[in-house]
């Protein structure tokens, strides 16, 4: 059957290096589109009218939009290779709500590093070290939050590991002496193929975080 | 009927996230324990343990196993009772129903809550947010009876507990929504034919009322 998969996208998104991951996990071939942001395609305001975001996973004409929807979705489709959930019920919630924390946490928090200063940025520099420790703490001694392999989890949480030189560099602090496992595990992950040609150069990032911060007149 | 074992709800009545789970079970035909947690007088020793990093309702225990996140708890109901089955069959309709329950789970009680909640100035701009997005809604639904299509299923779920406090938002948002949303109210009366709807929504004064003694207790009103 001829597959049609299409991802728009933006480079430097750690939603979007989820759904790469995931589809290069399961060996799909897809083309990648760059959106730019400050001027959106045509497409993407079609199949993504609600939140005019990236990702977008378009399969056969069909958009699937927000990261860990388009995750599940291409782990059920493409379900005989590397599977991301496990397969037991709670084994799958709990998963569910770790990728969830992460949501809720490990972005915003991490955009009031690079975007504030002061007494702002210390505290969430202070709420981002304890969201890592917590999930440090979830991963255990486990080489990967899916167990031996990698999983839903860790497709979830590794692409903000790009960001992590930025959020270093802008808060004036080392995340390593804080979160020595969490730090390990990422390289970990890194030396798999489908993360690694997933993520972005740190200092790509960094320089991106650079352009922002001058564009929207933070110090 | 119950897989046999143990199935604890950690419960607040006017809670649209507690009833989002008794729904599910109550769909599923489970027997279960709900016991109110007293969120304003002292949360349980249990709650504490079992959601150390929220400490919220709902948590459900199935054997003692804590999992917390009403939308994850609902997933997980599901997939242990699976008859009748909350998503569709195929992997797109799944998506789907999880991009409208995600949508509604991250913006309709928020939107609900800040008009509520609120005086003046905020109570308008927070009406305004809530209006958007039951546009959004009201568009997604469409011409299908139920979020899930044909069926009532997991988006419906999510969505329907908030609707117990549009009576309140109405009436200190000062609109009508109801009125200004046909689909969405239609929607709702299919929902609250449902046995497993009916029974557990609360009714909508009862809501006002507690919204009224929270605005005094906050300071909102005097």
């Amino acid at each position: 059957m001829a597959e049609e998969v299409i991802l728009l996208d933006f480079w430097s998104s750690p939603f979007g290096m989820r759904v790469r991951i995931a589809l290069a996990e399961k060996g799909v071939k897809y083309e990648y589109r760059e959106e730019d942001l400050r001027n959106k395609s045509p497409l993407l305001l079609q199949m993504n009218p609600v939140h005019k975001k990236i990702p977008v996973l378009i399969h056969n004409g069909k958009p699937i939009c927000e990261s860990l929807i388009a995750v599940q979705y291409v782990d059920e489709v493409w379900k005989d290779k590397s599977p991301l959930l496990p397969s037991d019920p709670y084994l799958r919630a709990q998963a569910r709500f770790w990728a969830d924390f992460i949501d809720k946490k490990i972005y915003d928090i991490g955009r009031k590093i690079w975007t504030t200063k002061g007494d702002e940025q210390e505290a969430a520099k202070k709420e981002f070290i304890e969201a890592l420790k917590l999930l440090e703490g979830e991963l255990g001694n486990k080489p990967y939050f899916g167990g031996e392999s990698m999983g839903y989890v860790d497709v979830a949480l590794i692409p903000f590991y790009s960001w992590f030189y930025a959020y270093e560099t802008c808060g004036n602090f080392s995340i390593e002496p804080e979160c020595p496992v969490l730090i390990a595990w990422a390289k970990r992950c890194l030396q798999k193929e489908s993360v690694s040609k997933s993520l972005p150069d740190p200092q790509k990032v960094y320089e991106f975080v650079l352009v922002l911060k001058k564009k929207f007149g933070i110090e | 009927m119950s897989k046999g074992g143990d199935v604890v709800l950690l419960d607040f009545w006017a809670s649209p996230f507690c009833m989002r789970v008794q729904i599910a079970l109550s769909e599923k035909g489970v027997s279960y324990e709900a016991r109110q947690e007293d969120l304003f007088g002292g949360k349980s020793e249990l709650l504490l343990k079992s959601n150390p990093i929220y400490q919220k309702v709902p948590v459900f225990l199935h054997n003692g196993k804590p999992l917390c996140e009403s939308t994850v708890i609902v997933g997980y109901i599901d997939e242990t009772w699976t008859s009748p089955p909350l998503l569709p069959p195929c992997p797109y309709g799944r998506a789907q129903a999880r991009f409208w329950a995600d949508y509604i789970d991250k913006k309709l009680f928020d939107a609900v809550r800040d008009v509520v909640l609120s005086k003046g100035e905020a109570t308008e701009a927070a009406k305004k947010e809530l209006i958007e997005i039951l546009k959004v809604l009201e568009g997604g639904l469409g011409e299908r009876d139920f979020f899930g299509g044909k069926a009532f299923g997991f988006a419906d779920i999510i969505a329907i507990p908030s609707t117990c406090w549009f009576l309140a938002a109405g009436k200190l948002g000062n609109f009508q929504v109801e009125a200004e949303f046909p689909k969405i109210s239609g929607w709702i009366k299919r929902c609250m034919h449902k046995e497993s709807v009916a029974k557990i929504i609360p009714d909508p004064e009862k809501i006002y009322e507690f919204v009224l003694m929270m605005r005094k207790m906050q300071g909102i009103d005097q």
